[in-house]
This record gives C-alpha cells, sequence and structure tokens, in this order.
C-alpha cells in the first residue's frame, strides 16, 4: 500500500524540482535599467567643513512633518544642543568626523541613499516604502506602515530608522524633502544650506558628469571613485571623498542590488502564484484517492469485524 | 475520518503546573502591557541595527517550525497513505493551532504600529516581491485553516454535552437574583446541539480540501521564512547566506515537525500517565534521518559550491555555531539510523530532542546568530523581552493542558489496543 503512494510523493519532489531549475535559467536575464533623469545628492567630503548646517536645517524644515525631535547629550544639562549620535528615530541627516591621524581625517554625511532598486521597497509588505518612478525619491508612509522593521533589517547601508522610545512609532528616513523644502524650492534643505557647496543638488546624469569632472580635474585630491555610482545597482546619492570609503562607514558592496537576487528566487518559486495552484490541487487528488482507499478497507475491516462477532 | 478514535483525558484541571504556568503567563502579559505604554524599546534590547530580537527569532521563525508537527502528520497521513497514524493528528492539530495563533499574536506585540495591519486586505496595498507579505497572509490563512481542522473535535464536544457546569454556573447565578429558570434557554442550548450536529458531517466530507490547503500553505510560508532573509545578503553570514535558503527552511520544519510530534506525544504520555505509542513513534522516527540526510547533503554540498567549507572549520564565533548545529542535527539522526534504538522511548526522546534543537538552532543562526548589520552594533535579549516570550509559550501548554481535559483529542486508549492486535495480524499475513 505504501509503495504507489510513495512514488507520487517522489514524482511531485522531483516535478517541482526540476520546474524550479528551469526557471531559473529563464529568469536570469531580467534586470531593471538604471535611471538617470532621477533627482539625488552629490556629497563631496573634501569640501564639507563639518559646520553641520545640514543637519539643523534638516530638522528645521522636516521636523514636524517627520516628528524629528531634538537629541540631548548626556552632559549638555539645560538641552542646549541637538546632539544625535547617530541617524535615529528623530534623526535623517548626519556630519560624523573620521580621524586616522592629525593628517588623515575626513567628514562624512549619512541619509538615504535613494537606491535605484531599494531593498526597502523591494521587501515592504504593504507598499509603506514606495519608489517615486520620475523623481526616484524612495518615500515612506507611516499610514500604511504596519512597523515590522523588515526595511531596517534589509537595508545595506543601516538607513531606515525606528522610534523604540515611542508609543506610537514610525520608520524615519530622509525623502529629499519631498514634502517640504522639495516643493516651495525645488532644492533640498540640505543642499541648500551648505555654506561650501559640499552637497550638489540635481538630476543623477548631472551628478554623476560633475563628479567625474572632479576626479579628472584633480585626480590627487581624490579616491578614484564615486561611491553609489554602481554600488548596491546604483544609488541616487553620491560621494566623493580621499579616504577610502568603507573607512568613512560605507559598506563595500557589490554592484548587483539585493533585491535583484532575492526577488528572482521568490518569483521563481512562485511563477505567478500558478506554483502554489498546481501543488494543492495535486495534494487534493492524492488525498482524496488515500481517502477512498482508507475509506473502503476500513469498511471491509468492519465487516470482517462484524462477521467474526457472528460467529462468536 | 471516525471520531471514536478519540477521548476526553479525565483529570484534574487545577494542578501546580497549572498554577506556575498562569503566574508565568500573567507576567508576560503585564509586559505586553508596558511595551504598549512605553514602547518597544522600554522592554527590549533591540536596536536600528538588530531591529529583530528573540520574538521575531524564537516565537514566529522557530515558533512556527516546532508548530509544524500538524503539518507534518498530515503528509505522511493523507499524502503518504499511512492512515494508521490518523489517532496522532488532532493532537499535532491542536499544538500547531496555537503555536501558529501565538506566532500570529507575537507578531501583533512585535510590530510598531499594528492598528494599520488591515493593510495587508487590501489589494492596491499588496506587495508580492516581498517574503513577507507571503509568509503573512499564508500564516494567517493556515491558523484559519486550522481552526476548522480543529472544529470536528469541538462539534463532538457539544453533541455530547449536556452543559453541566454551565447549568450549575446558572443555578448559582439565579438563587443569587432570586429568579427562575427562563425556558426559552434550553431551547437555545438545544438548537446549538443540532447545529453542532448538522454541521459536523458536513464539514466532515469537504474536510479534505481544507487539510489538502493545511499542506499547501505551511509549504508556502516555511520556505518564504527562509527567503526573508535572502535580501540580507550584506549582513547575513556567508556559512546561512544561500539560494537555497527557502529550500532548506521547508525540509527543515518538515524533520522538525516530526520530532515535535514525537516529544509531544513521549511527554504528554509521561505527563497525563498514558501508556507509551512506542510503534508508532518508532515509524515516525524512521523517517526522520532521510530528510535530514537530504538536508545536510544540500548544506554541505551547497558551502562546497559557494567555496565555504574553510569559513565552516575556522572555528570562530561562527564556526562554532554552525557546527553546533551541524552536529546536533547529524548526531540525533545518527541515533535514529539504529532500529533498535527507535524502539527506545529514552532514545527516541534524546534524539528527536537534539534534532529540535539542531533544528531551531539553524533558525536562529539564520536570523539572529549569523547576522551582523556592522561595527558597533549588539544584541542580546532583554529580561522583559524574554519574559514576554515566557508567558506566551506558558500560555500555549496551558491551554493544550486545558483543552485535551476537555475536548475528544488525544488517542483513545482501547481502540489503540485493538489497532495494534488487528496490525500485527495482517503484518503476519504479509
Amino acid at each position: 500500500m505504501a509503495q504507489p503512494s510513495r512514488r507520487q510523493f517522489l514524482k511531485i519532489i522531483g516535478l517541482t524540482g526540476a520546474t524550479l531549475l528551469a526557471g531559473k535559467n529563464t529568469n536570469a536575464s531580467e534586470t531593471s535599467a538604471v535611471n538617470n533623469d532621477t533627482l539625488g545628492m552629490l556629497y563631496d567630503a573634501t569640501k564639507c567643513v563639518g559646520c553641520k548646517a545640514c543637519m539643523s536645517s534638516c530638522k528645521r524644515v522636516n521636523g514636524d512633518y517627520g516628528a524629528l525631535s531634538f537629541e540631548q547629550a548626556s552632559f549638555d544639562k539645560d538641552g542646549l544642543w541637538d546632539a544625535p549620535k547617530d541617524l535615529s528615530g528623530s534623526t535623517r541627516t548626519l556630519i560624523k568626523l573620521f580621524k586616522e591621524s592629525h593628517e588623515n581625517w575626513s567628514y562624512i554625511k549619512y541619509s538615504c541613499m535613494h537606491c535605484q532598486k531599494p531593498s526597502c521597497v523591494s521587501v515592504c509588505p504593504v507598499s509603506a516604502m514606495t519608489r517615486d518612478k520620475t523623481t526616484g525619491i524612495v518615500d515612506y508612509n507611516k499610514n500604511t506602515c504596519i512597523g515590522c522593521r523588515y526595511c531596517q533589517v534589509s537595508c545595506a547601508f543601516n538607513i531606515p530608522k525606528f522610534q523604540w522610545d515611542r508609543a506610537i512609532p514610525q520608520i524615519v528616513k530622509c525623502d529629499l524633502c519631498k514634502n517640504t523644502n522639495l516643493i516651495k524650492k525645488g532644492i533640498s534643505a540640505c543642499a541648500e544650506t551648505c555654506p561650501t557647496g559640499a552637497i550638489m543638488f540635481g538630476k543623477r546624469k548631472e551628478l554623476l558628469a560633475e563628479g567625474h569632472k572632479r576626479l579628472e580635474e584633480s585626480p590627487k585630491k581624490y579616491i578614484n571613485h564615486i561611491y553609489g555610482e554602481k554600488e548596491a545597482g546604483g544609488t541616487n546619492h553620491l560621494y566623493l571623498a580621499a579616504m577610502p570609503f568603507n573607512k568613512l562607514g560605507l559598506p563595500l558592496l557589490g554592484n548587483d542590488a539585493p533585491a535583484e537576487f532575492s526577488e528572482k528566487i521568490q518569483h521563481t518559486i512562485y511563477k505567478g502564484f500558478i506554483a502554489p495552484i498546481a501543488l494543492y490541487g495535486t495534494l487534493c487528488f492524492v488525498a482524496l484517492k488515500n481517502m477512498k482507499k482508507n475509506d473502503s478497507r476500513n469498511k471491509h475491516k468492519d465487516k470482517t469485524k462484524e462477521e467474526k462477532r457472528d460467529i462468536k | 475520518m471516525s471520531h471514536d478514535h478519540y477521548q476526553v483525558h479525565t483529570a484534574k484541571i487545577i494542578t501546580p503546573s497549572f498554577m506556575i504556568l498562569l503566574g508565568l503567563t500573567i507576567i508576560g502579559f503585564v509586559l505586553i502591557g508596558i511595551r504598549f505604554i512605553k514602547g518597544i524599546g522600554a522592554v527590549s534590547n533591540m536596536s536600528d541595527g538588530y531591529p529583530w530580537g528573540i520574538w521575531i527569532t524564537y516565537d514566529v521563525a522557530t515558533g512556527t517550525a516546532i508548530a509544524c508537527g500538524g503539518y507534518a502528520m498530515a503528509i505522511l497521513i493523507y499524502i503518504r497513505n499511512h492512515f494508521h497514524y490518523h489517532p496522532m493528528i488532532r493532537s499535532a492539530v491542536l499544538t500547531s493551532m496555537f503555536g501558529y495563533g501565538l506566532a500570529g499574536f507575537s507578531v501583533m506585540v512585535d510590530v510598531g504600529r499594528p492598528w494599520n495591519a488591515y493593510n495587508f486586505f487590501i489589494p492596491s496595498k499588496w506587495q508580492a516581491n516581498s517574503a513577507m507579505f507571503e509568509v503573512a497572509i499564508c500564516v494567517m490563512s493556515y491558523t484559519t485553516v486550522l481552526i476548522i481542522e480543529f472544529l470536528p473535535t469541538v462539534l463532538v464536544a457539544i453533541e455530547k454535552t449536556e452543559w453541566k457546569s454551565l447549568q450549575t454556573l446558572l443555578d448559582i447565578l439565579y438563587r443569587k437574583v432570586g429568579v427562575k429558570h427562563p425556558k426559552y434557554l434550553e431551547e437555545r442550548l438545544a438548537l446549538v446541539k443540532d447545529l453542532a450536529s448538522w454541521l459536523g458531517p458536513r464539514l466532515d466530507k469537504v474536510l479534505i480540501f481544507v487539510i489538502a490547503l493545511g499542506i499547501t500553505l505551511p509549504t508556502m510560508h516555511q520556505s518564504s521564512l527562509g527567503s526573508m532573509l535572502l535580501i540580507a545578503s550584506t549582513k547575513l553570514h556567508p556559512l546561512w547566506h544561500t539560494a537555497f535558503l527557502p529550500l532548506l527552511f521547508l525540509i527543515n520544519c518538515i524533520y522538525i515537525g516530526y520530532s515535535i510530534a514525537i516529544l509531544e506525544s513521549v511527554i504528554s504520555c509521561y505527563a497525563f500517565k498514558r501508556p507509551f505509542e512506542t510503534r508508532e513513534l518508532a515509524g515516525l522516527a524512521k523517517i526522520i534521518p532521510w530528510l535530514t540526510i537530504i538536508w545536510l547533503l544540500v548544506v554541505i554540498g551547497d558551502l562546497a559550491w559557494r567555496r565555504q567549507i574553510a569559513a565552516a572549520l575556522s572555528f570562530d564565533f561562527y564556526s562554532l555555531f554552525f557546527l553546533l548545529e551541524f552536529c546536533l542535527i547529524a548526531g540525533g539522526s545518527l541515533l535514529l539510523f539504529s532500529a533498535r534504538k527507535r524502539e527506545s522511548i529514552r532514545w527516541l526522546f534524546v534524539s528527536a530532542a537534539l534534532i529540535v534543537m539542531g533544528g531551531a538552532l539553524y533558525r536562529f543562526n539564520v536570523y539572529l546568530i549569523g547576522f551582523n548589520p556592522g561595527k558597533g552594533w549588539h544584541y542580546f535579549p532583554a529580561l522583559a523581552e524574554l519574559m514576554i516570550t515566557v508567558g506566551i509559550v506558558a500560555f500555549e501548554i496551558l491551554a493544550y493542558q486545558v483543552l485535551v481535559k476537555i475536548l475528544p483529542v488525544l488517542p483513545k486508549l482501547h481502540t489503540r489496543a485493538e489497532d495494534d492486535a488487528e496490525h500485527g495480524l495482517a503484518e503476519k499475513a504479509v
């Protein structure tokens, strides 16, 4: 009795395995193109003087809209400064100083990278994270967010931050002033405020052209690389610096977007929901057949039991 | 599908273990209250680097695997056609129902904005790229399926009940108020009984389609639980980050399912002082090592393919956890290859426990231990965070204990003896 069913079982396993393997080859060529007409920023660490005007303007402009509050340092009993230690549930952008020696040091600005293929958008189960097709802005909608924090797990740059200390928390990250400064003045608040021109705001193609121009004009000043041009499928926030980027807290990444990899596997398995339906159909068929077999056997058993009793 | 294979376990409901579990449950739920008033940070050590802590790792990722007893048993009985295991299905479905129900409950504690969860039911918000969307929808549907699978048990209990405790309660109440019993109440109760006996047989007829759905859904979401970490390619250690995560999670949950069915049976037989179901368990135990061997081969093959064998044997922090997981599973499986050890309750218990621990450690490794968001981030669960998990698990065991004492869940003892005798005869005849 067990023999044919085992064969069936193996057949199912074999079939699913075969479709899995076949699917992997067909989907491999699918890659999304980079859109260079989207908006972004080019941060040049060699021009930054660390005045943090960008940080304070970000909070001034987005404070009410983004639920950003001031962060008090432990030494600052009167609460005179806004002193965030890192990007947090109250801080969307941050300047840090990396100091290797007295001669070797660099400022670095952190904020959302606005990826071309953002992981956070790919993983958000309820579409609270979205990427605008024309502007390329990766935005967050707290009115649909369920607070699962999968965006935080997925982000290679550790950008989305969660408000751990609030009863009604939300995710906080840069949205290029989409609902505030960008509407009013057509530029993000940090880029508008920067007194040294370290933050350039514009279309990705303009930023890349400018970046390559600076690299060509003064090759000794810079590490010969624009961070974000290729990293993780390309980002709209680009970096130039005089020190290796991984020392400045920007992770060493490959050129493939992590979301391409995970989505390919997920869609290969599901095949637009055909695979689960096929599986369900097969299971129903096998289970029904087994049930009927078993029922008829039971009836037979009951009969023999009765016969035995009759004899007794 | 006969209902007379099962019986109510007759014993006192309030026991010392009941009181201890109740205490732990209350502590857990008080802490959950604090979490909703003061925020998640007030009770947990989770951070922006480790946004998922013990609640997701244990309650959801590991808890649902431990709750796969119902899934694994359903495959064995209905698909592989071993209907003599049928008497074990009800307790397996009951524990699965609790496991999944409470995983869902833990998620509601863990997510920051649970009031927005209705978005899962709004098609315009659906996000088919997200493994979590798939997991969430499947876990919700599977919990519903498990409730439907368990419903016949409740219906039978309603059919047979005489509402004794309800009647005595009402007697006391009415005496205090000083009114006579209203008649319509008894009519209503009779109606409920009629409804139950009307629904019961009809449900039995379509139940097989629900059961097939109950096998499809875990196949989908258990593999997707593995897919969840595919995106973290820069954060999850290469020992665990592989394209095979979905396959590994799927096989992992099936062997955990059989092992946990063995553990549950041994523990409940011991606790409720019933004879051990050695013959059934030995049969189950025979399947497990084949699954674990396939799993271990995929793991080794994949590591070799990605040239990570050296990393696995480097004896650093990650390598040690990997080797521990590997040895627990391999050790438990080796024990089960011996037919003599499979006949011994003690060895069955030990090997099943080893495999459950190894399988659970694998899930911990993927979700927490092998997860490194970068320099400067550390995570170890806070006491309050642990106590919330303990409280939820305590509630699960508590409810199981109570339900087997009021509903016909456990296999009937004398029919099993009969079955044994018949089976023995049949085997000899063959």
